[in-house]
């Protein structure tokens, strides 16, 4: 028995897609809940993002301790993942999660 | 004889009498008809006053009142309103119309936008905006500012013009080389708009100046281009409660923020969120890239100042809001030339509760930033140059350039495929540092480059440091029992000590 998936659109910007073999858009279908059964959330695309589409040896370009590393920004679709309960956001069918690396240069 | 003539007076008498109560009362219906014509047009002034009449006009409105002999409406304006003095002829000369003679020609067609109209210009007109770094993004910035009528505008920046600046820093020019970049922005902005006043800051923005520069404007643009003083401009703007439009650019992206808007205290939640409520973790020093690292496509940086004169334009001539209507909500605008689509637009977190810059528990104060104690090159981190490599294992451009051309040696090139398609050295093999030695030596491996066939190894980048972190890759490993070395300063170092025909891109 395969255990069900979910099927979301994820997107890199910022230089981030660099870590992501070059390729800003990337759709993923990933198991709908984590290994301790919990429904997939904020933290575990995250990780599984790191194991699973993140050819980049680079991690800590993308996470550190955990969570992703200062200076990217997560949108939640289209909305600061703060304003929707960061990490602990429980991930639906269809919704749209943008890593976002801020830019400094002028 | 006596009575007869008597009688005949008495009727001349009343005969005249009447003509002359008759002449009497023509007058007074006169008068009175004046005196209506009067009432009707002092009260349509006065509720025209009332109904919005702005402050500006109050002279205009008694000069026409004078002209048209009504000074009894015209002292009525004047003390209802509070205005003791009667206005002199010469004041109200110069002052006919609010705006020059000429301003309504310069700025006619943003004037009859409603959305700024004569309320917004003369906002403008009255407004000091402080444009902080005079490059990619503060030329066209200040060049819409000053073009739609700031009334002053302040320039910061140290560095001075330099050619590879021109492709997008456009109001400097290849006349203007070496020259500071504020004096050069001030005499193309000087030229472009000579009616409003430029304030003049050639050095970098330091902690110890901010606040007391910050004070003199209205609101600031960053313009700058590294996390450092990003950080100190929103410490700054929140500490003098200055309302600030950030933008970045970087290859073909943008990102725009308007920061601090509303710009209530520290403390108080409906303030808009400051740049350390977005990113309260500065990111690693090491993820940090720069326009002359990563490069950047002109029009890119260019827009996204062009948006920042936008934005800037839109809070100074905000009209009142109304008390019902909720504050502007906090909004990332990020641009992708290559992508589609090219805009989004993200809602933003408002005021982080814990904020060290603007909430209740701020650790960030003025002392501390007069006083020195915040030091935020130390706070951002600081990328240490590279230097991995043992002297033994580094060659001079030089003295590489003097080895024998027999075949004994082989060059690889680590820059990425573009720069290696501008100018190569021929015979060299080009794999790109992938930023990690393992997938680096992986690459190099399958591309056949560290075939071991008894040549020695040199290896060459653009300034001299992804080499480096080759060359000790190939070490670590002990791939090979061969000689490796790095050319110390790269392709820099060869155009100086080689070939001076080289290209300096």
């Amino acid at each position: 028995m395969t255990s069900p998936t979910i099927e979301i659109k994820t997107e890199f910007t910022g230089g981030l897609e660099l870590l992501f073999s070059n390729q800003r858009k990337h759709k993923v279908s990933l198991p709908a809940t984590d290994l301790n059964g919990q429904p997939a959330n904020i933290t575990f695309l995250i990780q599984w993002l790191c194991e699973h589409l993140m050819k980049d040896p680079r991690k800590d370009m993308f996470v550190l301790e955990g969570s992703v590393r200062p200076g990217i920004l997560v949108l939640i679709n289209d909305a600061d993942w703060e304003l929707e309960g960061e990490e602990k956001y429980e991930l639906q069918a269809g919704d749209e999660i943008v890593f976002v690396s801020t830019l400094h240069g002028g | 004889m006596d009575s007869f003539q008597t009688a005949d007076n008495k009727v001349h008498n009343l005969r005249r009498q009447v003509e002359a109560t008759e002449n009497q009362l023509r007058e007074l219906k006169s008068q009175l008809q004046q005196a209506e014509q009067q009432a009707e047009e002092s009260r349509n002034a006065h509720s025209a006053y009332l109904g919005g009449f702005p402050a500006e006009w109050i002279d205009e409105t008694l000069q026409v009142l004078r002209q048209n002999e009504f000074p009894n409406t015209a002292q009525t304006i004047r003390q209802d309103h509070g205005f003791q003095q009667s206005p002199s002829a010469a004041n109200v000369t110069k002052r006919r119309w609010p705006l020059d003679k000429d301003e309504y020609i310069r700025y006619g067609r943003q004037l009859i936008m409603p959305e700024i109209g004569l309320h917004g210009q003369l906002r403008l007109k009255n407004s000091k905006v402080l444009v902080v770094g005079c490059g990619g993004l503060g030329c066209p910035a200040a060049a819409y500012l000053a073009g739609a009528g700031v009334g002053t505008l302040g320039l910061i920046d140290g560095d001075t013009v330099e050619v590879s600046n021109l492709h997008r820093q456009i109001i400097h020019s290849t006349t203007k080389v070496g020259m500071t970049k504020v004096d050069s922005a001030y005499e193309y902005l000087a030229a472009l708009n000579p009616s409003i006043t430029y304030n003049r800051y050639p050095f970098h923005l330091s902690p110890d100046k901010a606040l007391e520069i910050f004070e003199q404007y209205d609101l600031i643009l960053d313009c700058t281009d590294h996390p450092t003083s990003r950080y100190l401009i929103s410490d700054a703007a929140v500490l003098t409660g200055r309302p600030l439009v950030s933008a970045s650019a970087l290859k073909t992206e943008g990102q725009l923020i308007v920061l601090n808007n509303p710009p209530k205290p520290p403390g108080d939640l409906s303030g808009g969120p400051c740049y350390r409520c977005v990113f309260p973790t500065p990111p690693p020093a090491d993820s940090v890239v720069s326009c002359g690292e990563g490069g950047i496509v002109g029009p890119v940086v260019g827009l996204m100042g062009v948006l920042q004169a936008l934005e800037a334009i839109k809070v100074l001539t905000a009209k009142v809001q109304p008390i019902d209507q909720d504050p502007p909500k906090p909004t990332l605008l990020m641009f992708s030339a290559y992508n589609t689509p090219q805009f989004r637009s993200v809602r933003l977190r408002s005021r982080r509760k814990e904020c060290a810059a603007c909430s209740s528990q701020a650790s960030i104060t003025r002392q501390a930033l007069t006083n020195g104690s915040l030091d935020y090159v130390a706070f951002c981190g600081a990328a240490l140059p590279i230097n991995v490599l043992p002297p033994q294992a580094r060659v001079a451009a030089a003295d590489f350039a003097r080895l024998p051309q027999d075949g004994s040696n082989k060059l690889i090139d680590v820059r990425d495929e573009t720069q290696y398609a501008i100018c190569a050295l021929r015979g060299s093999i080009n794999v790109p540092w992938t930023g990690n030695a393992d997938s680096w030596i992986t690459r190099a491996t399958q591309s056949g480059a560290l075939a071991q066939d008894g040549r020695h190894y040199y290896i060459v980048c653009r300034l001299g440091n992804d080499s480096q972190l080759a060359a000790q890759a190939i070490m670590d490993r002990a791939l090979l029992p061969i000689l490796v070395k790095d050319i110390k300063g790269g392709f820099k170092a060869w155009r100086e000590e080689v070939d001076p025909s080289w290209p300096d891109y």
